[in-house]
């Protein structure tokens, strides 16, 4: 007889959430579309003018994806609550954290770095000065996992409620508001010329803390979700 | 009850006092009872008695109100519950897009393996063989029960608890539920299983708990 081990148990976790992503790729595109739809408004909105444009991109690029990452977390535990996989992960011996960290990887890998991988087309949409996108890919690397674990924690609250979309955002943007800061004050900066290293490196401070305590709030909200 | 009380082993889930109430209305309880390695023990009672209440209390997924469970004679946590509980709800707990293998698997990852068992053995003793890669949402309410019941089979938990295993399935079926808890309890193992009383497990005479509305009485 045999438990397994901690990681075998991430591994399933890992094979099983790629393999049903892989089933509904038409869905996983479904975020990048929808960046791209937005930030191919703002020049029909703004005029085609390059000087505005350049202006407003990387804090238009950042909102963009800020919402569409906001699309598709609901997602992340609706369908293992209503099929019972998540009792299942629950009952697990081993720690649900983990397996929750290992979800939430599943979840950024899938819908957050397709849109880093689209996000220079974005800036490229909006006249971004090059010198600027090296700060905002790097402004997005760290941001977006960021937003992706403080979401997960907001959704685990919330999945037990039937319409909990409004709820959700409610919940989730006044936590999202801080980071969208750091992030536009890194290009803000990059686009004047200033250094940038500050407000990264708070990005990067908020996502260790992250990395450590949203499992743990995840897991232990999920437990009250199920109650 | 039936049981060896005066035994020298430590009954396999002792419950005492065991009450739940939600927003201060009593759901079940109190309750009291004990389940013996070998127990098969039937829960009768009418809808909203308060039976899958209950099977979420003992497996760990709800607190319950009042009363303590003792697992081997010691008190529960979480932990040292999930290696001895293996819970079959009403909701299956498998994936619909996944093959029956792919879903196995995720549990075994998960949950631990039974010895001398694999994935391919146990599809063929809930008589799913040949159904290995097919994804579930092309298989019948009770072949997706099957899957479910093979999961049973190989994680390593001694108590079954099991949420109206009889639904959905047919004679043979129904058949085969039955021989699973004979086995079951022939390894030691020990399961609880409601049902609203259309089927019963038919081998020997099970143990009986009957949940009234708030109320409980063992016969």
């Amino acid at each position: 007889m045999s438990y397994g081990t901690a990681t075998s148990a991430c591994r399933a976790v890992f094979v099983r959430d790629f393999g049903l992503v892989w089933r509904r790729r038409g869905d996983a595109l479904n975020p990048v579309l929808f960046a791209i739809m937005v930030v191919a408004l703002f020049p029909f909105a703004l005029g085609p003018e390059p000087k505005a444009l350049q202006q407003i991109s990387a804090g238009a690029v950042l909102v963009a994806l800020l919402l569409a990452g906001l699309l598709s977390l609901d997602a992340l535990f609706r369908s293992d609550l209503e099929d019972g996989s998540l009792e299942q992960l629950v009952l697990s011996p081993h720690p649900l954290a983990l397996l929750l960290a290992c979800k939430i990887a599943v979840h950024w890998l899938t819908t957050a770095l397709p849109l880093l991988l689209v996000a220079p087309l974005l800036g490229e949409m909006l006249y971004l000065p090059r010198p600027v996108l090296g700060t905002l890919m790097a402004a997005l690397a760290l941001s977006t996992p960021l937003l992706s674990l403080i979401g997960a924690v907001c959704v685990a609250l919330t999945v037990g409620m039937r319409r909990s979309g409004m709820l959700l955002a409610l919940l989730v943007l006044p936590l999202y508001v801080p980071v969208l800061i750091f992030a536009a004050g890194a290009c803000n900066a990059a686009q004047q010329g200033l250094p940038t290293l500050a407000p990264l490196l708070w990005l990067g401070a908020a996502l260790a803390l992250a990395l450590v305590l949203a499992p743990l709030a995840c897991a232990a909200a999920l437990r009250i979700s199920l109650n | 009850m039936n049981s060896p009380i005066d035994s020298e082993a430590p009954a396999l889930l002792q419950a005492r006092g065991l009450a739940y109430l939600r927003n201060d209305e009593p759901i079940f309880g109190p309750l009291s009872f004990q389940l013996y390695g070998g127990d098969v023990v039937l829960m009768e009672g009418d809808n909203g008695s308060g039976k899958t209440t209950l099977l979420k209390v003992l497996s760990g997924l709800l607190e319950p109100s009042s009363g303590e469970i003792l697992l081997n004679g010691e008190p529960l946590t979480l932990a040292r519950l999930s290696h001895q509980v293996a819970l079959l709800g009403h909701l299956l707990g498998i994936k619909a897009e996944l093959s029956p293998l792919q879903n196995l698997r995720f549990a075994i990852g998960i949950g631990g393996l039974r010895a001398g068992i694999t994935p391919h053995h146990a599809l063929k003793s809930v008589g799913l063989e040949g159904y290995e890669d097919v994804p579930l949402r092309q298989l019948s309410a009770g072949q997706k029960k099957r899957v479910a019941l093979a999961r049973l089979l190989l994680v390593p938990a001694a108590l079954w608890l099991l949420d109206e295993p009889y639904a959905n399935l047919d004679r043979e079926g129904i058949g085969l539920v039955n021989r699973l808890l004979e086995l079951h309890a022939l390894r030691g193992g020990a399961a609880l299983i409601t049902s609203h009383g259309a089927y019963a497990y038919t081998s020997g005479t099970p143990r009986r708990i009957a949940l009234r509305n708030t109320d409980m009485a063992a016969a």
